[in-house]
């Protein structure tokens, strides 16, 4: 295998079911360069790698290697050709050692005593690299920054000579991002390339030597660090100036419907993901919470809606304490939640329409009567939902899992809504829906808070932040950056507060 | 009382012994994440098959290959399923043991009640088994014994110190990332879904040809499932599960000790099946983390999706 | 080049899922067939004996509905569970506690009481038998998350012991001249019989009824509700604030229950007092389990689904006598057909395109 002296990808391009995820991309690296991804959640950096790593095919384009023609067909031919990618979600083996991950994927893996020879090589890289990870240790007990290190040890260990790595400080703390930063100029000093994918500006200034902007799925620009600033990246990432909607209609504040005090709240591996956070949410209201996934707003979504342990502070709908109570006690008091995995936990995939439609509400008198289900009033109120909310299908007697995101996602709000609570709380709404259904969605919203209720929206989209929210709270890595009204000059640093370098 | 204890112990050993072959094999089948409850009737078909290639051909050895060949063959059908054909792993596994068992009450008919004059003889390790007390219990044995002690170190040895292991762990654990690496996850959970049902069979042929000497439908009388439990109780580990296998191999030994004493043999019979679920019931209350239960286990896997 | 490929089907209509049965069973009748060539047997034979032994005359009519009782009652209950995703393997022992509960309970109070109270007390109690006896692994699954088909199992085989041991020990009756098994329950508690054949025809009622309400609970209740999101997706479960634990035991408590009045059917409508395990339960409860699944979960089919696998218990009798097969012969062709019925589903949920090509790769 030749070392890789440079890369390029030429007009590639790549669309699923008729969405551009990529459109005419040129890229080139050349070693001993750090090139920065830079763009919005959805701008397709992830898709442009994964084709690089063989795991999707491009419709057009191709992939040069030392100006030869290659072919990648799946990762292990990426490998081959001496391409290492860290994925966002690392592909590890949670349950076992260091040691047993890296045996996995090295190619020179003895049969007998694999952990044996690893070890040796390990101990080398690590002193090469000053890695600093204990091998016998299992996956699960190290952080995210040493198991982001077990990735990159693996990689070099196949003899990647090009490392992309996919939003690789968004699980990382602070210090682990200045170790990750130092291993990377190391590697850069001893000749590797590297494509590092991320949106926080910082990070792109610190690290790399070149920065290509993506948008919607197309290159907008494209600078080498020295001669730019972060203002001018922002601009280029966001694609727009700040512009505020005016045709959303002034309302009166009304009564404060949601307290949440001090709240601390865990994620799945018990790591505190939602620190000390307070605000107030009132009548007539959309609230929103912009950031990038990931930042703690599912915890901080589901500890309102009583599907996740709170671990300290106070939750208060109407000044009730709705604090750690059952997801059907807030529900019942007046609480809608749009999930944000859908189909995980919004729908059961198998069953009819209808039934999917009363998801939470089956137990309310409208639609049950001691044990039974009124199913004439159930479907009613389907085909309602349906109509109103342009919900595409044959027939209300068609299983869930046949309808498109879209379409699933239009009766989930639709079911939230429809009861007329008094706080809706959605997360990413209208990740992942077409224009139309955006907009649609987006004027329901704006409906429900004509009417009286108040939203507490979770977004990435800066758009439909603007576009909506009376009030904006910036979240980052689980603490709020700054609360603004739409009305406030500051909101012009909104890229910053989103990427951790401002806090007001 | 010396020869009391010690019989018991050597007794212990003996009745520990299937347990051990057929957790031996459920371990490896699982670690690959494919769980499969159809040990039980894998189990009767091996020992069927055992005595009457035994019984006709006089050779015991020979009896055990096509044992072990049979239950291989068998295992494909739960293989073809739940790997192939991704189909639900708790029925798939029941249909097998209903299969397995209708065919050994089948193929045994004409066996039933039939003494097995060709022995498969104990052996005595030479030195070893003059060793007051252990020598006894633990060198003067049937070689299904021997065997049985020796699959299970290899089998521990094979998962845990060699790359073939690691893969097949891998499989068990999180088949995509062991995918994206280049291994073939359904190849490897053919494999071991093959070696635990031979291990099944092998268990199987030691009940019928050098435990009972006799074959009966339905002798296996619920080892199949205790086997299963053991694999949760050995903590997915073939070296634990050694001793796991001779504990529970005491508890149907104790019966016939407690006997005399005018226990009912009725309650006396229930033992295992209490303890078993009293394993479990203290397995669950270890951390669930430091359980090493294969994460992927029984969840059917497709390639591709993400 | 053969090029297959698999992609997830949608438009799965009721149509084509009884066609996917239909084809499943007919392509595991050909495997059994197979397997009766290599035991000697004419297969063509074997297989007709099977249906004319049991849907060929009154008395294989009588019998088959005889033996569809239990199978429809324990079936029904299952496909509750199933859907729910609870693996409950421990029928057979559900049952024979609804029976011990019953044969206590006749035994006890039988003698003076008319009919009309005796049968009542005596399903009550049964049911009452198995709900408990069903209870105890959802309550452990749920509180220890004890695997649900472990411990089923060996509920089996406790309860199995339990029985035996009451009736060689203290429930022994003294009419049976010293052969393990209780005293005739008395008359008054014994179940009427349709004339000139062994249908206890207030279970069959039971079992029909049973099937129906079960029908309605899973599609108009609000705890069928319930029942069928925890099965789809426990994460919308929970989402929606469904109590597992409540859940669990109320499924668990009917399906074992309805187990238990199988065993009430049993012991008061055919043998008439209580005996070894293995007499009373002869693996209906195992059977049971095919029968929901080929009724797709669905309690009403269970009736259907029931009625198919009683004939072939009927017919495997027959060739028994006929031809001299072992009984095990029965489980053979059980087990075929299951494994059959669960490969079939990957056919239902996946259409399969095979497409011819020259090349290597496309």
């Amino acid at each position: 295998m030749k070392k890789i002296h440079s890369l390029e990808m030429e007009s590639i391009s790549k669309s699923f079911h008729g969405i551009h995820a990529n459109q005419d991309i040129n890229l080139r690296v050349e070693s001993g360069e750090i090139l920065g991804l830079l763009g919005e959640n959805g701008a397709g950096k992830t898709t442009l790698m994964n084709i690089l790593y063989g795991l999707y095919q491009p419709d057009t384009g191709r992939i040069k290697i030392n100006d030869a023609i290659i072919r990648i067909n799946n990762p292990v031919e990426s490998i081959s050709h001496g391409i290492g990618m860290v994925h966002q979600h690392f592909m590890l083996v949670q349950n076992h050692s260091v040691l047993e991950n890296i045996a996995l994927g090295y190619k020179d893996t003895p049969f007998f005593f694999p952990k044996i020879k690893i070890r040796e090589q390990v101990k080398e890289f690590s002193s090469q690299f000053d890695f600093n990870i204990d091998p016998e240790k299992k996956v699960w007990q190290l952080s995210a920054g040493e198991q982001q290190r077990v990735e990159i040890i693996k990689a070099l260990m196949n003899g990647a000579d090009l490392l992309i790595l996919d939003e690789p400080t968004s699980v990382l703390t602070p210090r682990e991002i200045k170790e990750l930063i130092s291993i990377l100029r190391e590697m850069k000093a001893k000749g590797h390339m590297i494509i590092f994918i991320s949106h926080k500006l910082d990070e792109i200034m610190d690290i790399c030597d070149r920065v290509v902007v993506l948008q919607k799925g197309k290159i907008v620009g494209s600078a080498h660090t020295k001669n730019t600033d972060k203002k001018s990246l922002a601009r280029m990432m966001v694609g727009r100036d700040v512009v505020f909607n005016i045709n959303r209609e002034k309302l009166a504040k009304g009564k404060k419907v949601l307290r949440v005090e001090h709240l601390n709240v865990n994620n799945d591996k018990m790591l505190p993901a939602v620190k000390d956070i307070s605000f107030d949410l009132y009548k007539n209201e959309i609230f929103g919470i912009a950031g990038v996934a990931g930042n703690g707003q599912r915890e901080l979504a589901e500890a309102i809606t009583g599907i996740r342990p709170i671990e300290s502070g106070k939750v208060c709908i109407n000044d009730k304490d709705v604090t750690n109570k059952s997801p059907r006690y807030i529900y019942d008091h007046g609480v809608s939640h749009v999930p944000e995995e859908r189909i995980r936990f919004g729908i059961a995939p198998g069953l009819f329409l209808y039934d999917n439609a009363i998801l939470k509400q089956h137990h309310l008198k409208k639609f049950s009567k001691r044990y039974f289900l009124k199913y004439s009033q159930v479907k009613s109120h389907t085909k309602t939902i349906i109509n109103e909310f342009k919900v595409s299908t044959h027939s209300i007697n068609n299983q869930i899992r046949n309808l498109s995101g879209g379409n699933i996602q239009k009766l989930i709000l639709g079911r939230e809504i429809s009861e007329k609570p008094q706080l809706l709380v959605a997360s990413h709404p209208t990740y992942g829906l077409d224009v139309g259904a955006t907009e649609f969605l987006r004027k329901h919203l704006l409906q429900l808070r004509r009417q009286g209720s108040s939203v507490l929206l979770f977004s990435e989209d800066l758009e439909e932040i603007f576009e909506l929210c009376d009030r904006v709270a910036v979240i980052f890595a689980g603490e709020f950056m700054g609360i603004l009204d739409s009305g406030d000059e500051r909101l012009c640093d909104i890229g910053l507060m989103m990427a951790g370098s401002k806090k007001i | 009382m010396e020869e009391i204890i010690i019989s018991t112990l050597q007794r212990t050993m003996v009745a520990g012994t299937p347990l051990l072959l057929a957790t031996t094999g459920e371990v490896i089948c699982e670690r690959s994440g494919i769980l499969n409850l159809g040990v039980e009737g894998v189990m009767a078909l091996g020992a069927v098959v055992a005595f009457i290639v035994t019984i006709t051909t006089g050779q015991p050895w020979l009896g055990v290959l096509v044992a072990v060949g049979a239950g291989m063959a068998v295992s494909v059908i739960h293989a073809f399923a739940s790997i192939t054909l991704q189909a639900n792993q708790v029925v798939s596994g029941l249909a097998l043991t209903m299969l397995g068992l209708g065919l050994s009450g089948m193929l045994g008919k004409p066996y039933v009640g039939k003494p097995l004059s060709i022995k498969m003889d104990d052996w005595a390790i030479p030195w070893l088994s003059d060793i007051p007390w252990l020598g006894k219990i633990f060198f003067y044995q049937s070689p299904f014994f021997y065997l049985a002690i020796l699959l299970a170190l290899t089998s521990w040895f094979f998962l845990e110190r060699t790359r073939l292991g690691i893969q097949i762990r891998s499989t068990g654990e999180n088949p995509k990332a062991t995918e994206t690496q280049g291994i073939n996850v359904s190849r490897l959970r053919y494999l071991s879904v093959l070696i635990g049902g031979g291990f099944s069979a092998l268990a199987g042929a030691h009940l019928s040809i050098s435990y009972s000497k006799s074959w009966i439908e339905g002798m296996t009388s619920g080892r199949g499932w205790i086997a299963i439990a053991l694999t949760i109780f050995a903590l997915w580990n073939p070296a634990r599960a050694i001793w796991a296998a001779f504990l529970f191999g005491g508890i149907f030994v104790v019966q016939y000790l407690l006997q005399p004493l005018g226990i009912s043999p009725n309650f006396l019979s229930m033992l295992p099946y209490f303890a078993t679920l009293l394993i479990l019931f203290l397995i669950s209350l270890k951390d669930p983390r430091k359980l090493n239960a294969p994460a992927m286990l029984g969840e059917p896997y497709k390639r591709g999706e993400r | 080049m053969i090029k297959i490929k698999t992609s997830d089907r949608y438009d799965i209509t009721a149509f084509r899922s009884l066609m996917t049965n239909i084809f499943s069973l007919l392509a595991g009748l050909g495997v059994i067939s197979i397997i009766f060539l290599i035991a000697g047997v004419n297969p063509l034979y074997a297989i007709s004996e099977i249906f004319s032994g049991s849907f060929g005359s009154v008395y294989g009519i009588k019998e088959t509905i005889t033996k569809a009782i239990p199978l429809i009652l324990i079936g029904a209950g299952l496909t509750l569970a199933f859907r729910a995703k609870f693996w409950n393997i421990g029928a057979e022992g559900q049952m024979l506690m609804g029976a011990i509960f019953a044969t206590w309970t006749g035994l006890t109070f039988g003698n003076g009481l008319p009919s009309y109270i005796i049968v009542p007390m005596i399903f009550t109690a049964g049911f009452i038998g198995g709900a408990l006896w069903g209870i105890i692994p959802a309550f452990l699954k749920i509180k220890y998350s004890i695997n649900e088909v472990i411990s089923t199992l060996m509920l089996n085989y406790i309860c199995a012991e339990i029985l035996t041991m009451l009736i060689v020990g203290p429930w022994k009756g003294k009419t049976r001249f010293g052969f393990p098994g209780t005293d005739n329950l008395p008359d008054s508690a014994i179940l009427g019989l349709i004339p000139g054949s062994r249908i206890h025809y207030v279970t069959l009622i039971l079992a029909l009824v049973c099937a129906a309400v079960l029908c309605v609970v899973v599609y108009q209740t609000r705890f069928g509700y319930e029942t069928r999101v925890v099965g789809e997706n426990p994460d919308a479960g929970k989402y929606a604030g469904i109590n597992f634990l409540k859940t669990s035991m109320i499924l668990m408590a009917v399906s074992g229950g309805l187990a238990g009045l199988a065993g009430v059917g049993e012991v008061a409508g055919i043998h008439r007092y209580l005996g070894y395990p293995a007499a009373v339960s002869s693996g209906y409860g195992f059977t049971a389990i095919i029968v929901a699944w080929l009724a797709k979960l669905n309690p009403l089919y269970a009736v259907v689904s029931g009625i198919f696998f009683a004939g072939i218990l009927v017919g495997g009798d027959a060739i028994q006598i006929s031809l001299g097969l072992p009984a095990a012969t029965v489980e053979i062709v059980n087990g075929t057909l299951l494994i059959f019925l669960i490969m079939g589903d990957y056919f239902l949920n996946n259409k399969i395109t095979i497409r011819f090509s020259n090349k290597g790769h496309d």
